[in-house]
């Protein structure tokens, strides 16, 4: 088996970390880049495969040469063997198709230089923190003219039979379960419900003899990180960055924080007689008035 | 195919097999792994805690017997440099009488048959212990996971094949070690033991202590590297049966008290009181300076008492049962040692798997074990011979009270007075020591009358508030499978499961905050007194499965409390 797993860098929009200007526009200077979150689930689900199925984990990401922290930080947790950067100035303000075609044709260039059948399965998060569109990992997907899995919850492959089977939620929804098969190689999307499960002691083991391995690959994960330019994957820079999208982002407008409508007053419960007060006006309350 | 969540991701619906699959890594399954794995054997070790010792608690010390064919540090080069805190080079006995002490010097007990003797803190060792043991196991093709909870034996047409696990799908083996600790689910599966009578245990309460640095040997008189074990009997504990001790660790102490818990259950003791009667004694005000008073962790757990509880055939089938699994706890009078037979024993199921299938019948393992154990004396150590002679005498209750009675008389004390310092060599007696029965006299009266008689008032004073027991609970760290109570009350009325408020270490009467409480509950105009649980502030010690009727189980993997120190 030889996976590929998609992430992306995208800035620290957890409290504490992210910085806006006056206008509030985000300030990328002032904001850390961050394997984006929803792509942690890809990982589970490579890592998974990795664990139960063995072979070959590549990570791949397309984004300024700061993204190798990025890979290392995804290196470490999906235990990946080595990382592809697509970069170069020509990809820069890429939109999501832009960035499809570059992806597509990265993974097939790796396709073609994996030895022993090529990439099984790419795996992609199902959404990135700042754009939101979800389209980039069904594009590229499409790209591929693979099939698709999105919103997997559970997976299991049978390599032999060259066949996956999933679950995975109709719409979205938790509550709609469908179970789908689809022929390798196929893309998977995992959704934030899926949950790895190795109910085998062997698997459990591995698991743990790769934690190890990797520990020390990640910390030198520069000499595990490949950069593809545009000229490496012979794409032709109408087709790319910002020449190559169809979109352009013209204007983020913050949506202002809805002001408070009630008033609140506190009451401190050691203190009786104001929780006396209380309970008395909440008594009428409670009768339906 | 196989479904993709049912886990059988093999998709051939066949189980996994290791040649032998050892459930539980404290002393006795990583003795029994590590020596299963020099013999070459595949070995998967089977851990519930997030690591090895995060579930585990003992008093303290570790002995390694100059008699015994496996120690710890023989099985494990490196243990004491790296896993102990300090070695114990002298033991003290202390009767105790309101302030009066007298104190005997037992260091030659505790030397008989002692290579040598160290305090340990289990989730330093234990979690030491299962890295080597994850090394070595490993080279087999098998290896050490945490976070796995086995709970229940896999039977094949009535016989055991293997274990079931909640977290894994069932695993079949050869042979199966029951290393699970005092409550073991496997042994209780199996039918090898139960929960029913409280006189087969006792019950320790521990609470480590910090002390500031270098302050061990200041205040405890020892060479630098060195340490000291002190025991503690007589009526500090309001007439429960059993004592207290004092082990002094690299930076802090473990103080702790152990009751038989049929006397706890009886006298409605509660055990966090009885540590704290010790921590409070003025004798203790020597040690403890209240306002650097700083407890580390309060803990507790359930001590089998081998004498009555020590299984004679600790197997059945593929199964063989080793440690407190098994009952292997010798608490005989001031001896109290545990760790150290469940490592022989441990070694011992080891060697007889590779006996049994060198001979081509692994079916024969626990025979052969059974017979190694006699062999090497583990079970004249456990439930030794005087013990069973001495005690058909002296524990009845007339004969029991006749000489409690007769101590306490004049004629008792005088006795005492003219044995005087002869007492200590007749303590020092590991013979007697072994024929201690269990009734007040050993435990309380006749210590009480030794410091009496013999004993001097302390000059010290001990001014330790010790925490309360919701800040005691508020200092663990918990992990809880909510939703999914690991216990749960089969009758929940005061008379079938009241004794569990008092008894239970993390709950007490009139206090709301642990696991157990008094509830009267009003239906159709009358009134019932029950007991209602919560099992968040569960420290698995086991109690309440004696004391209380319930549905006893371990809490899944990773889940429940976890100590730090152990």
């Amino acid at each position: 088996m030889h996976t590929v797993v998609l992430t992306k860098g995208v800035p620290d929009f957890r409290e504490g970390q992210v910085a806006f200007d006056e206008d509030g526009h985000l300030e990328r200077g002032a904001t850390p880049t961050v394997m984006n979150p929803n792509d942690k689930h890809a990982l589970r689900a490579a890592l998974q495969t990795k664990v139960r199925n063995g072979g070959h984990v590549s990570l791949m990401s397309m984004g300024p040469p700061g993204f190798k922290e990025v890979l290392q930080e995804g290196m470490e947790s999906v235990y990946a063997d080595d990382a592809y950067l697509v970069s170069d100035r020509a990809f820069a303000a890429a939109d999501t198709w832009a960035t499809s075609i570059a992806l597509t044709t990265a993974i097939e260039r790796l396709d073609e230089h994996v030895a022993e059948g090529g990439v099984d399965m790419v795996f992609a998060g199902f959404k990135t923190a700042d754009g939101e569109t979800g389209h980039t990992g069904p594009q590229t997907c499409w790209g591929l003219d693979w099939p698709i899995l999105t919103h997997v919850v559970s997976l299991d492959i049978d390599e032999e039979a060259g066949r996956v089977r999933a679950k995975r939620l109709v719409e979205g929804d938790i509550e709609e379960i469908e179970t789908v098969e689809a022929p390798l190689p196929c893309f998977v999307v995992a959704d934030p419900e899926f949950e790895p499960t190795y109910r085998k002691a062997a698997h459990r083991l591995t698991h743990k003899d790769l934690r190890e391995e990797t520990q020390e690959r990640a910390q030198n994960h520069e000499e595990h990180v490949t950069v593809w330019d545009h000229e490496e994957l012979n794409l032709d820079p109408d087709y790319v960055g910002l020449d190559g999208s169809p979109t352009i982002v013209s204007s983020v407008d913050p949506i202002p924080r809805a002001p408070a409508e009630r008033d609140a007053t506190m009451v401190d419960p050691d203190d009786g007689e104001a929780m006396r007060e209380l309970v008395e006006e909440m008594v009428p309350l409670a009768g339906g008035e | 195919m196989s479904e993709p969540t049912d886990g059988a991701s093999g998709g051939d619906g066949e189980y996994e097999h290791y040649e032998a699959v050892v459930v539980g890594c404290g002393p006795g399954g990583a003795a029994a792994a590590a020596a299963l794995a020099d013999e070459g054997v595949e070995t998967l070790v089977l851990e519930r805690g997030v690591d090895a010792g995060a579930k585990n608690v003992s008093g303290g010390l570790i002995y390694a017997e100059e008699s015994a064919p496996y120690t710890i540090d023989g099985l494990f080069p490196g243990f004491r440099e790296a896993a102990t805190e300090r070695p114990v080079t002298e033991y003290h006995l202390h009767n105790v009488a309101g302030s009066q002490v007298k104190s005997f010097d037992i260091t030659d007990l505790h030397e008989h048959d002692t290579d040598w003797c160290d305090a340990v803190l289990r989730r330093e060792m234990d979690s030491w212990l299962a890295e080597r043991v994850h090394e070595r196991t490993r080279e087999t093709g098998g290896g050490l996971l945490t976070e796995v909870k086995v709970d229940g034996l896999l039977r094949e047409e009535g016989e055991i094949v293997g274990v079931t696990c909640e977290e894994l799908d069932p695993i079949r083996a050869d042979l199966v070690v029951a290393a699970d600790g005092v409550n073991s689910e496997l042994a209780r599966d199996a039918g090898l033991m139960d929960w029913e009578e409280p006189e087969e245990w006792f019950q320790g309460v521990k609470a480590v202590v910090d002390l500031p640095d270098g302050a061990v040997p200041e205040r405890f008189d020892v060479e630098g590297g060195e340490g000291v074990a002190h025991l503690f009997s007589g009526d500090l504990f309001d007439g429960v049966r059993g004592g207290g001790f004092v082990y002094t660790n690299e930076d802090s102490l473990s103080i702790g008290s152990v009751f038989h818990l049929d006397s706890v259950a009886a006298e409605r003791a509660e055990p966090h009181e009885l540590l704290d009667a010790l921590l409070t004694h003025p004798f203790l005000g020597q040690w403890l300076a209240d306002e650097e008073y700083e407890e580390r962790e309060y803990s507790a757990k359930l001590v089998p008492d081998s004498k009555k509880a020590a299984l004679q055939s600790p197997h059945q089938d593929r199964l063989v049962v080793v440690g407190d699994a098994a009952g292997q706890m010798q608490a005989q009078g001031p001896i109290i040692k545990g760790m150290n037979h469940a490592v022989t024993a441990g070694g011992l199921a080891a060697e007889a798997y590779a006996q049994a299938k060198a001979r081509g019948d692994t079916s024969r393992a626990g025979e052969f074990y059974e017979r190694k154990l006699h062999d090497e004396g583990v079970m004249e150590k456990l439930r030794p011979r005087r013990y069973e002679v001495a005690s058909a005498l002296g524990e009845p209750e007339p004969f029991a009270n006749l000489t409690d009675a007769v101590l306490d008389s004049a004629v008792g004390r005088f006795g005492v007075r003219l044995l005087g310092d002869r007492l200590e060599r007749l303590y020092s007696s590991p013979a007697l020591s072994m024929m201690v029965p269990d009734t007040r006299t050993p435990y309380v009266t006749l210590p009480t009358v030794i410091a009496e008689e013999l004993g001097a008032p302390v000059d010290e004073t001990n001014d330790v508030e010790p925490p309360s027991l919701a800040d005691r609970i508020g200092d663990l760290t918990y992990d809880t499978d909510v939703g999914n109570p690991h216990i749960e009350l089969r009758d929940d009325s005061a008379a079938a499961s009241g004794t569990a408020v008092t008894a239970c270490p993390v709950s007490a009467e009139g206090f709301g905050g642990g696991c157990y409480r008094r509830e009267t509950v009003e239906s159709n105009g009358e009134r019932e007194e029950v007991v209602s649980l919560d099992t968040q502030p569960c420290i698995e010690c086991g109690t309440c499965a004696v004391v209380a009727e319930t549905e006893w189980e371990h809490p899944r993997g990773g889940k429940g409390v976890e100590f730090e120190e152990g």
